[in-house]
């Protein structure tokens, strides 16, 4: 039986504003498949967006939704996921709005390593705004900001999680939906910051200026530009440049989640334990 | 209504307000001179199962907060001008998705870094428009330390009843002054909390912003099983992002109609040795004890000065400021600022004779100031 997606949308919203052939409605249907597949009601999910063309999902998905302002997903997740830890929260953001003007949230949420599943749309663009460069907006390309080529180095979103103390970190492509969503399931049940990206096409405003006017020739770029995690573990230094792994790149399932660390901390005030001191965490230093 | 007596500062009692009105979340990051405010609560809310966070910056502060409030708890962010500055854009959200949550503001000199352990009363103007775009502020200044207890209080009222956020105003002076304060009871306090208005109807007839052209939004509780749509962008009776033209003007409308149609509701001012007043002054905040001070040293060389402090700084009490200024000719406007409510004193007396008396340099204005100034009137 065909999936019902009706169940999920608000379909008085639809169609979305997102252009033809865009990779971000392939992502918000591996999202919904992904969210029956837990098994969740929608009651207990909170969507939350930023600005971009990203920030709309939260619009499109019939749960609890936040569109908030420009960089600050994570933030307002932060305080809804600790004033309710018990139900659960999904940031969607671009690579603009995440790695840019919201870096700084994006770099504390990995370190809190609190309970949040943030889906990383990146399409190497500022693509709402006509061109902009990104903060992975590879070297050389044309940016309408950049029209000389684009000298600004690039971040590798799932490398800085990692650094950053994010407990699952993930990259996939929506050239698969499929694993897409598999992966999607793991992120939003892995206990702890799971960083989800998503490599996505922008033909209309990164592709056209680039040498790849149709969506398929920007999906062939992202696939000659990304690896298995296996395969890329296989080659050497000079093959890995400029390749991105694919697959789940880190799986910690020990790191001490934050909602379950600050429970600790109202133990402590309600005198139910003694006060929180290094030699807790004496292992892990 | 029955009092306790608490020696205190002005930062810890607003703190101890907040709890005892129910806050459960604060957001915020450190922020002189108003970091106590958090060094308190982050001890009083874990305590009754609340949650005290320091965030990475002061925009993440007021974005948790929103985040919690949007769940359906009342919380708090506290911070200074260099504070309210980064929080201004996530204060537009809030006034734009009609959450309440309330933000306290000790103010120190500006502007930028400006003179970050001495008093001032440099963002009176911040306060009324502190994000871009049009809504209505709602401001509370506080005026001794008690106040610092009870106008936190009736903000986290204010803020349930109107949807949108209060801001309290304390300056240096204020918030770090140690001393004596009768504040109400917890008990009291507990007793008079308003919380906001909420539906319970099928989910199917529920529309957050679907209210009259007076009324501030309805919005439940996240995850109670009626799902909708918090946005920046203009918005229709569910939530949802629209351009349509008389939906966009109705609710910007509705977001100044909603405080000003109610302005009865938010008014609050102290007159003082006011019945027989010859010279008025006007002062708020910290500055206003100075002015107490000096009208007692007026009438007794027999010059009958009173004065009028409003408590609720925006909107300001326009009308009854108009009902003194009419009979009153000598006005003194005296604030720690080059003259931000002189102005506001201004357009409600319609007068531009108004007299003032400013300080800038992070000094408290003495009471014999205040009398010299009067003197020269």
């Amino acid at each position: 039986m065909a999936f019902n997606y009706d169940k999920y949308l608000r379909l008085e919203k639809m169609p979305t504003l997102w252009c033809w052939g865009c990779g971000d409605g392939v992502i918000l249907k591996a999202f919904v498949r992904a969210i029956e597949k837990i098994g969740i009601s929608q009651d207990d999910v909170c969507v939350v967006s930023g600005i971009g063309c990203s920030g709309r999902f939260s619009s499109y998905v019939d749960f609890n939704t936040v569109h908030t302002t420009h960089g600050r997903t994570i933030a307002y997740a932060t305080g809804i996921k600790l004033a309710r830890p018990d139900k659960m929260v999904v940031c969607v953001a671009g690579d603009g709005d995440a790695l840019a003007i919201g870096g700084n949230h994006t770099i504390h949420g990995c370190r809190r390593n609190i309970d949040l599943t943030m889906i990383i749309i990146n399409n190497f663009i500022y693509g709402l705004t006509n061109s902009q460069t990104s903060p992975t907006t590879p070297k050389g390309m044309w940016t309408v900001s950049q029209k000389a080529g684009n000298i600004d180095p690039t971040f590798d979103t799932c490398k800085l999680a990692i650094a950053a103390g994010a407990s699952f970190v993930a990259r996939e492509s929506m050239l698969d939906p499929k694993k897409l969503e598999k992966a999607l399931i793991k992120a939003m049940q892995h206990k702890g910051f799971s960083m989800m990206e998503v490599l996505s096409n922008c033909h209309i405003n990164l592709g056209r200026k680039n040498k790849m006017v149709s969506a398929m020739e920007n999906l062939e770029w992202i696939d000659s530009i990304t690896a298995p995690k296996k395969k890329f573990d296989a080659m050497t230094p000079e093959e890995q440049l400029n390749i991105l792994p694919t697959g789940i790149l880190k799986e910690d399932l020990e790191a001490d989640e934050y909602c379950d660390m600050y429970a600790e901390i109202q133990k402590v005030h309600q005198g139910e334990r003694k006060t929180i001191t290094q030699d807790d965490f004496a292992k892990k230093i | 209504m029955a009092t306790r007596e608490v020696i205190s500062t002005g930062n810890e009692l607003a703190a101890m307000a907040a709890v005892d009105a129910g806050c459960m979340f604060f957001g915020g990051y450190p922020l002189t001179p108003s970091s106590e405010v958090m060094h308190v609560i982050s001890d009083l809310l874990p305590k009754k199962g609340g949650v005290a966070i320091q965030m990475e910056d002061e925009i993440a502060g007021i974005c948790a907060v929103i985040g919690a409030a949007m769940v359906g708890q009342r919380a708090l962010t506290a911070t200074s001008g260099p504070g309210m500055s980064l929080k201004a854009e996530q204060l537009g959200l809030a006034q734009m998705t009609e959450v309440p949550l309330v933000c306290v503001n000790v103010m120190r000199g500006g502007p930028s870094t400006g003179l970050p352990t001495r008093v001032s009363q440099g963002d009176i103007l911040q306060a009324k428009n502190p994000s871009h775009g049009d809504y209505k502020s709602i401001t509370l200044c506080a005026g001794s330390l008690a106040e610092c207890y009870t106008e936190v209080v009736r903000a986290f009222n204010l803020a349930d009843r109107f949807m949108q956020p209060v801001i309290v105003l304390l300056d240096e002076t204020i918030g770090h002054m140690h001393g004596k304060a009768d504040i109400p009871t917890a008990e009291d306090v507990e007793a008079g909390i308003v919380p906001r208005k909420r539906f319970d109807g099928p989910a199917e007839e529920y529309f957050p912003y679907g209210v009259g052209h007076d009324e501030p939004a309805v919005l439940n509780p996240m995850y109670e099983g009626y799902r909708y749509h918090f946005t920046g962008l203009h918005h229709d009776k569910n939530g949802y992002p629209t351009e349509e033209i008389e939906t966009c003007r109705k609710l910007i409308q509705r977001l100044e109609d909603k405080v000003a149609l109610h302005e009865d509701e938010v008014e609050s001012y102290e007159e003082f040795m006011m019945d027989d007043a010859e010279v008025m002054i006007i002062a708020y905040g910290s500055v206003s004890l100075a002015a107490k001070e000096s009208i007692r040293h007026l009438r007794k060389e027999g010059i009958k000065a009173g004065l009028f402090r409003p408590i609720t700084i925006w909107p300001s009490p326009a009308v009854k400021i108009k009902e003194h200024t009419d009979k009153i000719e000598k006005v003194l406007v005296v604030e720690l600022n080059i003259g931000q409510y002189h102005s506001e004193i201004q357009r409600a007396a319609a007068r531009l004779d108004i007299d003032g008396l400013f300080k800038v340099n992070g000094r408290p204005i003495s009471p014999h100031e205040i009398v010299s100034k009067v003197k020269e009137l």
